[in-house]
């Protein structure tokens, strides 16, 4: 079958550059399935699980906390805020995160709009990573 | 002829200024090898994002309500130069050859009829341009007494380029730093922030113009987070190859301050035994003659 080139970056390290048949990404506005020959997009990615397929199967799961995506028809950018295959998340940290990021949207009630979304953003992010590392 | 005494002295000084210096190779030999591997982890990061720019700049240009932040002002009049130096000297030549990379890029443009700019982040590079074109600095960044340079630090420049954008104060901007190439070289190098540098030689060979991004959300909502984050993140990888640069030129001069102060030591030993003998046997010829009037 076609594939295409998947590149996920975070600004850490590089994560993923290899041929892949389809790639399920967290967009903004719902899950977007990539494959190859897709129409040039530019798309801001939410928390969530980028999936990757080859051969039919699902061969990597990796939680991504936000970014961007290029995709281009041979090829797919993702450029991540931080990004963890699923495997190596932690249930622990994400409990964490899940109640700093409520504290802080709680906090950010009375701020500006701008930032009660980036807030809410953040709480959004941790909830995927916790549901992630549960289902792992 | 310097005395014994002296001698000693002097041997005894160059030999601590020797256990200085390796420790000094020390330090900086552990702070590169994290340095190093910081900088060369955001590389593939800051180039995807560049590349992402480029598309993304040869399919809005153009268009005349195009972001500032991506294809500048559309003049060519004003240049502020970004110039990423260490805070702290003692690395052999890194400061300078960025200073002297900086000096001619000015020139340069001065001759081209350009207004210049320069914002100067580090320490040591503040010393050097203030020195020569203290008319031209516009401001000054240090990171002195910070343990790690983080991305808000970068986030902190980029905000201030952003803002001087806005107010109109330049139309071009450029960044000026070491690349780490290795260990023992280091690069200046200038690259071009805004407007962000379009891939020419690529536009030509495609066929016809470029395929027309599509946007979720909205184009304007993503440039408008896009971009700040893209400038940041440029400059965030020049800080941290200006850093491992750095320690590796920090390394090398430490490296040949040490065999120096070795030689040294050994060239002033060799004195010293010469002037010890010489003593001996200038001392044993007058006993002798002594001896010998009795």
């Amino acid at each position: 079958m076609a594939t295409f080139q998947l590149e996920l970056v975070s600004p850490e390290k590089l994560l993923l550059s290899r041929p892949v048949e389809m790639a399920v990404l967290p967009a903004a506005e719902g899950e977007m399935g990539v494959l190859p020959g897709h129409a040039p997009m530019i798309v801001a990615l939410r928390g969530g699980i980028i999936t990757v397929t080859e051969n039919g199967q699902v061969t990597d799961r990796l939680f991504v906390g936000g970014g961007f995506a290029e995709v281009t028809p041979e090829r797919c950018t993702v450029l991540a805020d931080e990004a963890t295959p699923v495997s190596q998340l932690s249930k622990a940290d994400a409990e964490l995160r899940v109640r700093e990021a409520e504290a802080a949207y709680s906090a950010a009630a009375a701020e500006t709009p701008e930032k009660r979304d980036a807030a809410m953003a953040k709480l959004l992010a941790a909830r995927a990573m916790l549901g992630a590392a549960e289902a792992a | 002829m310097p005395s014994l005494k002296a001698l000693r002295g002097r041997i005894n000084s160059v030999k601590s200024t020797r256990k200085i210096t390796q420790a000094m190779k020390m330090v900086a030999a552990a702070k590169l090898r994290r340095a190093q591997s910081q900088a060369e982890a955001a590389r593939p990061y800051a180039e995807r994002m560049a590349r992402m720019l480029a598309s993304l700049g040869a399919s809005v240009a153009g268009s005349p309500d195009a972001p500032k932040l991506l294809v500048g002002t559309g003049q060519d009049r004003v240049h502020l130069l970004v110039v990423v130096t260490a805070d702290r000297g003692l690395a052999g030549p890194f400061n300078t050859n960025v200073g002297r990379f900086a000096r001619h890029r000015i020139r340069a443009l001065e001759a081209e009829g350009k207004t210049v700019k320069v914002l100067s982040v580090g320490r040591k590079g503040a010393a050097f341009l203030k020195r020569e074109f203290a008319r031209l600095v516009v401001g000054e960044i240090s990171f002195m007494g910070k343990k790690r340079i983080g991305f808000e630090d970068a986030s902190d420049i980029a905000d201030r380029i952003t803002a001087m954008l806005e107010t109109g104060e330049f139309d071009v901007c450029e960044l000026i730093y070491n690349r780490f190439q290795s260990v023992i070289t280091q690069v200046p190098t200038a690259q071009r922030l805004i407007p962000a540098p379009m891939p020419e030689a690529e536009a030509e060979t495609a066929s016809g113009p470029q395929a027309l991004y599509e946007y979720e959300p909205a184009e304007e909502e993503i440039l408008s987070t896009l971009l700040p984050r893209n400038l940041a993140i440029q400059v965030y990888r020049a800080l941290l190859e200006n850093n491992a640069g750095f320690y590796g030129s920090q390394m090398n001069a430490m490296d040949n301050a040490t065999r120096n102060a070795g030689e040294m030591i050994n060239k002033l030993t060799l004195n010293y035994n010469r002037t010890r003998q010489a003593n001996i046997t200038k001392e044993l010829i007058e006993i002798i003659s002594g001896a010998e009037a009795v």
